[in-house]
């Protein structure tokens, strides 16, 4: 039971700790560099650690920084998921994680940039103080340096310093390092999940103040003000022996003035690379929103969902993909993710859109779904399709049992594949490696989903056609009902048809015994891999993953379940 | 944009502004920057904040997310009444205590933010919004045989089919409710529903 955790996990946790590792071995790597570097000596004189504690810090940020654009150029990801050069099982697997990878940078971020700021305060509270009247000795001399024609400074403050707010605003880093830490909080309190979930809208268009953050990094050390001790002027001026005869440093030969110079801006080379990838995505989406989609068939469901049918040239799909969708008529800006609901062996490709917020409320309106009157074609609002971009649900057909779980909403890629499933069946000439499916449906109110019931029936009609009834097996559980729906259903109980669904199979009310269902597919099929996938809320999610370890046997030879999470 | 509830993000905006200023505030004052005594202000608002905006406000609609051990400040921020329900009352609130911080660069950062919550809440306030306080709701113990006021009137055995006053497969569907029609007992019942 263990080591199939340790597979299934086991992957991702080397992952992070790899991460972790490099972030750490950079972070002490720098830190040690800047505190034992020669041509950092008068430098340290006047800040202490700090400066070895903000430039540590700054190179995590940097590595951090490049990373954090990758997971989300789903262009790259479903490209590097379409090619089976090394990704196969558990490296696929990770691929779905990249949003979660995306999360725990930025935090990385946040971490780094707080220790960063932090240092900076004091270097500049430092640099301030050597500078005033207050300040004597080695730090006095250091910090006039600079002011003679031949002389190069090091402390960047040159004047009298009213006060360490007006020398921030006065340097290029000061006032792009304010920038970036507000632009940084901005995006991080809209992030929550808690806002995402109340308004995906604000979550979207807040989050692209990272355009702000990235112009603002790469501008950022241009002012060079972290300034070291050249190399020619090391050889000629002795630390050890000049330090303490700063008085003579302009009469003595032996100890010519040091000559200090800026580090060269390195941010931007870091993230250049991310940022032009970024840039490709964001091309790669304005030309898909360029390209013509035709509506060829609108049906407004009675319980708020809006089908659409559409088509667009050298559009391919698999099922469990999504896509995403924008309407110029309703906002420029936004475009929100939808599952595609059609299988890829139909001519057209169908999105099931449900009314849960402004746009969607906007969308359904548009198309009529709301009022009586048909639409007419040419009235219908414009769309545009970015996508489709990769989610876990191609890989069912890789293993020879799927267990398919869906809770309420989380139905829709489950259409697009059990559809998918269906062709497959119809077309006899390749035997599919899948040889069972089971489809568990929970939803609280049976009314929303009513056009997926009539998907069901018409499969469980074609199955038995093709004699073929034992490969799906499905179940559908409501969760929630009133009197008089219990009332309806305990007098119906005893006929063929289920009195919900019209469908042979009975629906169940209540939650799934989980433990149940797994205990009796394990034993039904005790030697294979088993898919399990998932779509709907996270408490679920992490139920199924403990059964998933739970029921999978300790033997290699044993059942095995392998668990794979759509999310967004 | 229509539907947001600007005041979720404002509420997250301003615990962050707070966590900020304190943050700066222990920095200036352990460092013994000059003016530190402005960095001791920064940590008292800080918490200030903090405190004021852990409880959550609940929704418009839908179900709100409480903060672990939001209970406890709700009751407190609840005292307050108009004073802390009002979001105009905030937004003034937290402009005039980021001021102070903005002269010390370790609380600047601080101000910004808290002075973006401020924005943030007067948005809040000019749509309507306002904080109302998440009410634990009462448990509803399940009473057994709570809506049973007394047993069935007509239990078996019963007298022959003409004497029955209801169907027989209505009372399949029903369960617990009461009898329709008084209906004399041939054998004496007891209630033993407590």
């Amino acid at each position: 039971m263990m080591g199939c955790w340790v597979l299934n996990e086991g992957l991702s946790i080397i992952l992070v700790l790899s991460w972790l590792g490099v972030n750490l071995y950079l972070f002490i790597d720098t830190f040690y560099w800047y505190e034992e570097e020669e041509s950092f000596h008068y430098t340290r004189v006047i800040l202490g650690s700090t400066l070895a504690w903000a430039r540590a810090s700054a190179l995590c940020l940097n590595f951090n920084c490049m990373l954090i654009l990758i997971p989300i150029s789903r262009n790259l990801i479903s490209f590097i998921r379409g090619t089976s050069i090394c990704c196969r099982g558990p490296w696929r697997r990770q691929l779905d994680k990249n949003l979660k990878f995306h999360k725990l940078v930025a935090y990385g971020i946040a971490v780094n940039a707080t220790i960063h700021v932090v240092a900076h305060f004091f270097n500049l509270e430092r640099y301030c103080w050597s500078q005033s009247k207050e300040a004597q000795g080695l730090l006095a001399a250091l910090s006039k340096l600079g002011s003679t024609p031949n002389e190069s400074y090091l402390n960047p403050i040159r004047t009298l310093p009213m006060n360490t707010t007006t020398e921030l605003l006065r340097t290029i880093a000061g006032v792009t390092g304010l920038v970036i830490s507000l632009a940084l909080v901005l995006i991080m309190t809209s992030s929550t999940e808690f806002v995402r979930q109340a308004s995906y809208e604000l979550f979207w268009c807040t989050h692209h103040v990272f355009i702000v953050f990235f112009l603002s990094l790469a501008i950022h050390g241009m002012g060079r003000i972290v300034r070291g001790q050249t190399q020619d002027s090391l050889s000629l001026h002795n630390i050890t022996f000049c330090r303490d005869r700063y008085a003579e440093w302009q009469t003595e030969a032996q100890c010519p003035v040091p000559q200090f110079s800026g580090k060269e801006p390195s941010a931007w080379k870091w993230i250049l690379g991310p940022v032009v990838l970024y840039a490709c995505e964001r091309i790669i989406r304005f030309w898909r929103f360029q390209q013509e989609v035709v509506i060829t068939k609108v049906v407004s469901h009675p319980s708020g969902v809006l089908e659409l049918h559409m088509k667009k040239r050298g559009f391919k799909m698999a099922p469990g993909q999504y896509i995403l969708v924008q309407c110029s008529a309703i906002s420029s800006l936004e475009w929100h993710p939808f599952t595609l609901t059609s299988a890829p062996q139909e001519d057209f490709f169908s999105v099931h859109i449900r009314a849960a917020g402004d746009w969607t409320a906007a969308l359904l309106e548009a198309f009529g779904a709301e009022g009586q009157a048909l639409q007419e074609p040419w009235r219908l609002p414009r769309l545009a399709v970015d996508g489709p971009f990769g989610a876990a649900l191609t890989d069912v057909f890789h293993y020879p049992v799927s267990v398919c779980i869906a809770a309420g909403i989380g139905v829709t890629p489950f259409a697009a594949l059990l559809k998918s499933i269906w062709y497959k069946c119809s077309e006899a000439q390749t035997p599919l490696k899948l040889s069972k499916v089971y489809f568990y449906w929970i939803c609280r109110d049976a009314r929303a989903f009513e056009w997926f019931a009539d998907l069901l029936l018409s499969l469980e009609t074609r199955m038995s056609e093709q004699g073929k009834t034992h490969f799906l097996s499905y179940h559908i559980f409501l969760t929630g009902w009133d009197e008089n729906q219990a009332v309806h259903i305990a007098l119906h109980w005893d006929e063929n048809t289920d009195v919900i669904t019209g469908l042979k199979q009975k629906t169940f009310y209540g939650r799934p015994n989980w433990n149940n269902e797994f205990k009796q597919i394990a034993y039904s099929h005790p030697s294979s891999s088993i898919g399990v996938f998932f779509c709907g809320p996270k408490a679920l999610s992490k139920t199924l993953q403990k059964m998933c370890r739970l029921y999978s046997s300790a033997d290699p030879r044993g059942v095995h379940f392998y668990y794979n999470k759509e999310s967004f | 944009m229509g539907q947001i509830e600007w005041a979720m993000w404002a509420n997250e905006q301003a615990l962050a502004s707070g966590l900020i200023l304190i943050t700066g505030g222990i920095v200036a004052t352990a460092g013994r920057f000059t003016q530190w005594y402005f960095g001791a202000y920064s940590i008292v608002a800080g918490v200030f904040v903090c405190l004021l905006e852990y409880p959550r406000g609940k929704r418009k609609k839908g179900s709100t997310m409480e903060r672990w051990g939001q209970k406890y400040m709700t009751s407190v921020v609840k005292l307050f009444g108009p004073l802390t329900r009002n979001y105009y009352v905030r937004a003034v609130l937290h402009l005039l205590l980021s001021v102070p911080a903005g002269f010390l660069l370790a609380t600047i950062l601080g101000t910004a933010c808290l002075a973006i919550a401020s924005g943030i809440y007067l948005l809040a306030a000019v749509r309507g919004e306002q904080w109302t306080p998440i009410e634990p709701k009462p448990r509803e113990r399940p009473q057994i045989g709570g809506t049973i006021k007394q047993p069935p009137t007509n239990p078996p055995p019963r007298p022959p089919a003409e004497a029955r006053k209801k169907p027989s497969d209505e009372e399949a569907a029903a369960a617990g409710g009461p009898p329709g029609g008084p209906q004399a007992n041939p054998i004496p019942v007891t209630d033993e529903v407590v």
